[in-house]
């Protein structure tokens, strides 16, 4: 008898017991956390490889251009020196190059096949810019090359540049949504779930009160019990989204937003916060049905 | 400790009560009989704030129970023992921790209370029913378990709902000796019986004082008792 004795007064016998630990809320509960801290995590990632995206191109494509020249074959070499000239003194260009028959080759490779004859097309001669720290009037030196190089079209990237960077921009945005959406969508489910448990509850509800529990006493034990459940499925739908983010191919510098998702660096930071999240949503939602349930109750 | 003055209380349109005025003063001994559905379970929990009157003031320990709020009621009840004819139990809590419970929600449950618990359920006799779950304890354990949980705070005043309704005379004379012995502790008892025999029968050990709720008033009863 002594060791019952002794359980009616340890903790386990506190607040948290007072609440029957079974019941479908429970599997309800675990189940809703899990399933969306899984998909949280995806959505983080999402968000998160769609932003590095994003930074990856700007950052690329901005401090590079292209310049083409399309001119005469007997035209070409000097167009292209007096190209490599004018760049050599354009304020912002680090570095010209023209690229190199072979370079040129392995370009057009990917489409044409290994047996191009090059020197049987009219291929443009393209000039490979790297840009400097400085500005790079892009519309003052269009205008001196049509003057000087009237077969050279200077590319900025900025046509394709910009759209790409607006889906990047816009993924990130979509992830971040989604994050939103899934901490409503789980508040719902939580306050379904405690709903559903309080109003099965009632009885106990009734005895705690007999024996002089307040309102802040019973309301506690439930978002104890809730928070806690939340806690442990958040947590286990956490793992299961970062194993299964690491799982997922990984295809390098040439992976997209699909084939580069998953965290890096401080990156995974954020899926620790993923369960801490989803407790917090779990006792805020708790707590609000707590007290509309105990009012009707009363 | 409770008083009522000028009490009524209606439902659905209808008054239960009306007019009822009573004190239940320290040490005191009640019994409050009258027909089923007079209105006894409903006066009780006038008693201990589970129902607020529709008019007149009840009075917990010398406050309104209508301006105390939820949480004062609350508090209140914790220096009110009640024991239920149904007895009502968490199911998934064994005895113990149930008898414990009061002490649990109050925040009291410690180490040095597990002597008390113990002496109290030699009190009751159930030292050895301790680690049964409620659903499996008879009518009379049920009772027993639900006096003790009722007096495990040390409360001043102790409301029983037909205490007896579920056992035979044995436990009932059983139970009627407790409720007399926590009289005679200083606690203010009140029983809703409509048993007179066990009226009777306490009258032979204790001063008690006799209500009746009749025609939805309350009167002292006569000699008939």
């Amino acid at each position: 008898m002594r060791a019952d004795i002794s359980a009616a007064f340890s903790r386990e016998a506190g607040a948290d017991r007072v609440v029957p630990p079974s019941g479908f809320t429970v599997q309800l509960t675990l189940f809703s956390a899990a399933a969306m801290a899984f998909l949280a995590v995806f959505a983080l990632a999402l968000s998160l490889a769609a932003g590095r995206l994003a930074d990856r191109w700007g950052d690329e494509l901005a401090r590079s251009a292209t310049l083409r020249i399309s001119a005469p074959a007997e035209e070409m070499p000097r167009q292209t020196a007096r190209a490599l000239e004018i760049l050599s003194t354009t304020p912002g260009v680090a570095e010209a190059r023209a690229l190199s028959d072979s370079e040129q080759r392995g370009l057009l490779e990917p489409w044409f096949g290994p047996d191009l004859p090059l020197d049987q097309l009219p291929v443009p001669q393209l000039i490979e810019i790297a840009e400097g720290p400085e500005r790079l009037d892009a519309a003052g030196l269009r205008l001196r090359l049509q003057a000087e190089v009237p077969g050279a079209v200077f590319d900025d990237h900025a046509r394709w540049r910009e759209p790409l960077l607006a889906a990047a921009g816009g993924l990130r945005w979509l992830g971040a949504a989604a994050l939103l959406l899934i901490a409503g969508a789980m508040a719902a489910m939580v306050t379904l779930a405690a709903n559903a448990a309080l109003a099965a509850n009632a009885q106990v509800i009734a005895v705690l009160r007999l024996v002089g529990a307040t309102d802040a006493y019973i309301a506690g034990a439930f978002v104890r019990r809730f928070t806690l459940r939340a806690l442990m499925g958040a947590a286990a739908g956490t793992g299961l989204g970062v194993l299964a983010v690491t799982l997922m191919p990984d295809t390098g510098d040439t992976g997209g937003v699909l084939t580069g998702l998953g965290f890096e660096g401080a990156g995974w930071l954020w899926p620790l916060a993923v369960p801490s999240l989803a407790a917090l949503v779990a006792l805020v939602a708790t707590r609000a049905a707590a007290r509309r349930v105990l009012e009707d109750l009363a | 400790m409770i008083e009522f003055d000028q009490v009524a209380y209606s439902y659905g349109g209808g008054e239960l009560l009306s007019e009822l005025s009573l004190s239940l003063p320290p040490a005191s001994f009640h019994f409050l009989t009258g027909p089923s559905g007079a209105g006894k379970t409903t006066l009780l929990k006038l008693c201990y704030g589970a129902l607020l009157p529709t008019a007149g003031q009840v009075r917990l320990f010398d406050r309104d129970v209508t301006r105390i709020g939820r949480d004062g009621v609350a508090l209140a009840r914790r220096r009110i023992g009640v024991v239920h004819q149904d007895c009502q139990f968490l199911d998934h809590l064994s005895v113990a921790e149930n008898v414990a419970l009061p002490l649990t929600v109050a925040g009291e449950a410690n180490a040095a209370m597990e002597s008390d618990l113990s002496e109290l359920l030699t009190w009751v006799g159930l030292t050895d029913r301790a680690h049964a779950l409620p659903p499996e304890l008879s009518g009379g354990e049920r009772q027993r378990a639900a006096l003790a949980r009722a007096v495990i705070m040390s409360p001043d005043v102790i409301l029983a709902d037909e205490p007896t309704g579920n056992v035979d005379w044995d436990m009932s004379q059983r139970l009627l000796r407790l409720l007399i012995e926590l009289n005679r502790m200083g606690k203010t008892v009140m029983i809703a019986t409509h048993d007179l025999s066990l009226i009777r029968a306490a009258k032979a050990h204790v001063q008690a004082r006799v209500l009746r709720i009749s025609n939805r008033r309350l009167q002292l009863a006569g000699a008939d008792l």
